[in-house]
């Protein structure tokens, strides 16, 4: 189309990739890399062959995932562990529809993921052609955003704004579904200079009138509480936490999504709350008088019965997201703004404080309820087992979890050092999250080891991503805690549904009274066996029993410089303690039943 | 055929000025969907710019979850501005075509009837009428009301568009330029 001129601007323009004419696909590739993306989760497809092509000895890395979930959970173990943008491509029909739980994985958690979709050609959209979905239509309800790139003109904007909105604001899953005819289209490329969307301006400063209020109430407040979500680790707000936190001699207790957002080994700590929260850290949510919610959305495995939430307490709201504020409990302060802005802005104005009674009745309560490890009796404790990975990795490793009681284990006994440690489905609560979130992670992590804890039933929904460990010689510790059952099934089947285990044991025996005797576990059958698939790929792996035995295996596993397998065999009599029944208030923690 | 018997709760009116792309409407509707609320009525059209599109939105429902949907809408990446009339003087109209039967000996009485409600006959057949109508929901349901014994064959409604009282306007958050 255009002739090359020999004008010395133009020269400069290209050498940065620009003014060239370029296809679709590869436009796609060169978005890629001035986003920064290093690399690419997916599965390649017919209406993928020119994106995949264009990849194809590019400087953007392909890593072929097994299964398209897999490849969306990976790009957003990534996002967590890093706070950089994840992203994943499908092909169109099943290979988008198959992404689609993980977005909404992305989604509830606020995960900056942009997907890519292959689609059908323009001319054969909306005919039933062959592998065709309506993807943007059926990802709408689960992103933050998607487009349909209709013309090749917009590719390069559509692009640069899905990466923009995936990560600003409130961060969260942007899905581009990109006609296979318009990847192979051409077009002069142009990267714009800035982004100007007029209907997204999300709101970053906190407003200065608000911010005043909330300072005159942390000065008044003789019992504040910092309650701290998900919002904090999306910020990057630890340290202005902590400045907070001291200077005021606020104590924090925070969400699941929170874990590491404020150091578990600070004095001000106090701990987990909610369903399965910390006696003392409910409590206290419950007495004080003054609760500063940071990035947290009031979710009901955290309040409890929201009429009985933190009722006396007078209620301060930062958050990113206006429509979080107020949505399920009365605030008396919100606070639209980044939290890392608003809270240095709060900090530096607010009144110096100890509040030491208050800090020390906390800890009264601590002492009263502290998570506890039953006494072993020749078997494995999984708590313990947490603990002791907690302890040889200093609280310091990155940890993914799948969904169940092994998670609330997790939670409760792997507190975290630092933010983007702690990579768990909360929001969506995605059996088979951990293991692909896991390997995404190792991916922007390299100084610190990778550990999954998984349970039996939420390891096998995703653990064909082994092929891509061992393809991608990529290093993750899962440790597989085999209850034989649903093990939060289960849970609440023993205690609320009169111990009717129905569609719960993943394994052939019956055992209907498995809450009353413990089993022989080395005499059950179990499907399947857990250390024949790790042999299957290739890679080594234990099976422990006992309290004694989990020392020797942690050591294998740390050594080893392959994925590794711990598969550790516990009573699925184990129960998740504390627990607040669903919609019971947070005074009514049960503490333990047995 | 159903014009207006629902009277109790008072419906929202919302106005959303959006940009006019492919999907903001399903976008929209699948705020209100997902929530099981119902649309009373919805109408869409352009602005004096091009680019954004208008639509003003009728529905019912508890105060706390409108409040939520009006926070969601503000949400989407496509919508610019969005407005609950809700506690603002503002008029509203609606445009009905009602196909009415009318012979000879009704015609008449017909015509004295649209007289009175300032409505238009735009079709005129040997066995009936089509009445053009616009008002607000009241006035259309009462002329409704007044044609149903001539027996109402067809109504066809534009859905209800809104705007408040008074000198200003909405404004986009991006501040226009003086003409
Ligand atoms: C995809 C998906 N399906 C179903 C559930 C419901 N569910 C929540 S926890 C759970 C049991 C998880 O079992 P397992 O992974 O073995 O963990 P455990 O509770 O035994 O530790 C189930 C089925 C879910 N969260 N996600
Ligand atoms: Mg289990």
């Amino acid at each position: 189309m255009k002739t090359k001129t020999k004008n010395k601007k133009e020269i400069t323009k290209e050498d940065l990739g620009l003014g060239k004419e370029l296809t679709g696909a590869q436009i796609l590739v060169e978005a890629l890399i001035k986003e920064g993306v290093s690399q690419i989760f997916g599965i390649p497809g017919g209406s993928l062959l020119p994106a995949f092509d264009a990849l194809y000895g590019s400087k953007v890395k392909v890593v072929l995932t097994r299964h398209e979930q897999g490849a969306a959970h990976m790009a957003d173990g990534y996002a967590r562990a890093t706070g950089k943008v994840g992203v994943c491509i499908a092909t169109s029909g099943p290979g988008a529809t198959n992404l689609v739980t993980g977005l909404a994985t992305a989604n509830m958690d606020s995960i900056p993921v942009v997907a890519i979709t292959g689609q059908v050609a323009t001319h054969l959209i909306g005919n039933d052609a062959f592998q065709e979905a309506d993807a943007t239509g059926v990802m709408r309800p689960v992103t933050k955003h998607n487009f349909m790139v209709k013309n090749i003109q917009d590719l390069p904007r559509v692009l640069q704004e899905a990466f923009y909105i995936a990560r600003t604001g409130r961060p969260g899953p942007v899905h581009v579904d990109i006609p296979v005819d318009i990847q192979r289209a051409k077009l002069k490329f142009e990267w714009p200079d800035n982004i100007n969307i007029r209907s997204y301006k999300p709101k970053l400063v906190g407003h200065p009138l608000q911010i005043q209020r909330a300072i005159d109430l942390i000065g008044k407040s003789e019992k504040p509480l910092l309650y701290v979500g998900g919002g904090a680790i999306l910020s990057g707000a630890k340290d202005e936490l902590v400045a907070l936190s001291e200077k005021a001699g606020i104590p924090v207790v925070h969400t699941l999504m929170a874990n590491g957002a404020f150091p578990f080994d600070h004095p001000n700590y106090v701990g987990i709350m909610g369903m399965h929260g910390r006696y003392s850290s409910n409590i206290a949510t419950q007495n004080c008088d003054l609760l500063i919610s940071c990035g947290a959305r009031f979710d009901d495995r955290v309040t409890g019965s929201v009429k009985t939430f933190s009722r006396n307490s007078k209620k301060i709201h930062i958050d990113v997201d206006p429509s979080n504020i107020g949505k399920t409990v009365a605030v008396d302060v919100p606070v639209v703004g980044d939290l890392k802005t608003v809270l240095a802005k709060i900090t530096e104005n607010v009144k110096s404080s100890d509040h030491k009674t208050w800090r020390k009745q906390i800890q009264e309560w601590d002492n009263k309820h502290p998570f506890t490890i039953k006494a072993s009796k020749g078997s494995l404790q999984p708590q313990f087992l947490i603990q002791e990975v907690h302890k040889l990795t200093h609280g310091e490793a990155v940890v993914a979890t799948g969904v169940g009681q092994h998670q609330m284990w997790a939670m409760q006994w792997y507190p975290c050092k630092n933010p983007r440690q702690f990579l768990t489905s909360g929001g969506l609560g995605t059996m088979g999250y951990g293991f692909p979130a896991a390997l995404g992670a190792t991916f922007g992590v390299t100084d610190k080891p990778v550990v999954c804890f998984d349970g039996d039933g939420s390891f096998q929904m995703t653990m064909t991503e082994l092929g891509t460990a061992v393809q991608e010689k990529k290093k993750v510790i899962i440790v597989v805690i085999n209850n034989y059952y649903l093990g939060m099934v289960r849970q609440w089947q023993e205690l609320f549904y009169k111990q009717r285990f129905s569609g719960s044991n993943l394994s052939y025996f019956k055992d209907e009274n498995s809450h009353k005797v413990h089993p022989d576990l080395k005499k059950l059958d179990y499907i399947p066996d857990f250390i024949k698939i790790a042999h299957a790929y290739g890679l080594k792996a234990v099976r422990i029993y006992k309290d004694e035995e989990i020392a020797g295996a942690l050591k294998k596993a740390m050594a080893s410089d392959k994925t590794f397998l711990i598969e550790a065999m516990i009573s699925p009599g184990e129960k998740v303690w504390p627990m607040v029944p669903a919609g019971a208030s947070l005074d009514e923690t049960i503490v333990d039943m047995a | 055929m159903q014009i207006n018997k629902d009277k109790q709760t008072p419906g929202h009116t919302i106005s959303v000025l959006v940009e006019n792309r492919a999907g903001v409407l399903a976008r929209i509707s699948g705020l209100f969907s997902a929530r099981g609320y119902n649309i009373d009525s919805l109408s869409v059209g352009t602005t004096d710019d091009p680019q954004i599109s208008r639509m003003t939105i009728v529905v019912r429902g508890d105060e706390q979850v409108l409040e939520q949907v009006c926070k969601q809408l503000n949400k989407l990446i496509d919508v610019i501005k969005v407005v609950d009339y809700l506690e603002t003087p503002h008029i509203e109209r609606n445009l009905a075509l009602i196909k009415v039967a009318a012979d000879k000996a009704t015609r008449s009485e017909l015509i004295q009837i649209c007289d009175i409600f300032r409505a238009k006959i735009v079709d005129v057949s040997v066995e009936s009428i089509i009445i053009e109508m616009t008002g607000d929901n009241e006035k259309i349901g009462a002329l409704a009301k007044m044609l149903r014994p001539f027996g109402i064959k067809e109504v066809c409604q534009t859905g209800v568009v809104a705007m408040a009282r008074g000198a200003k306007g909405i404004s986009i958050q991006e501040e226009r330029k003086p003409a």
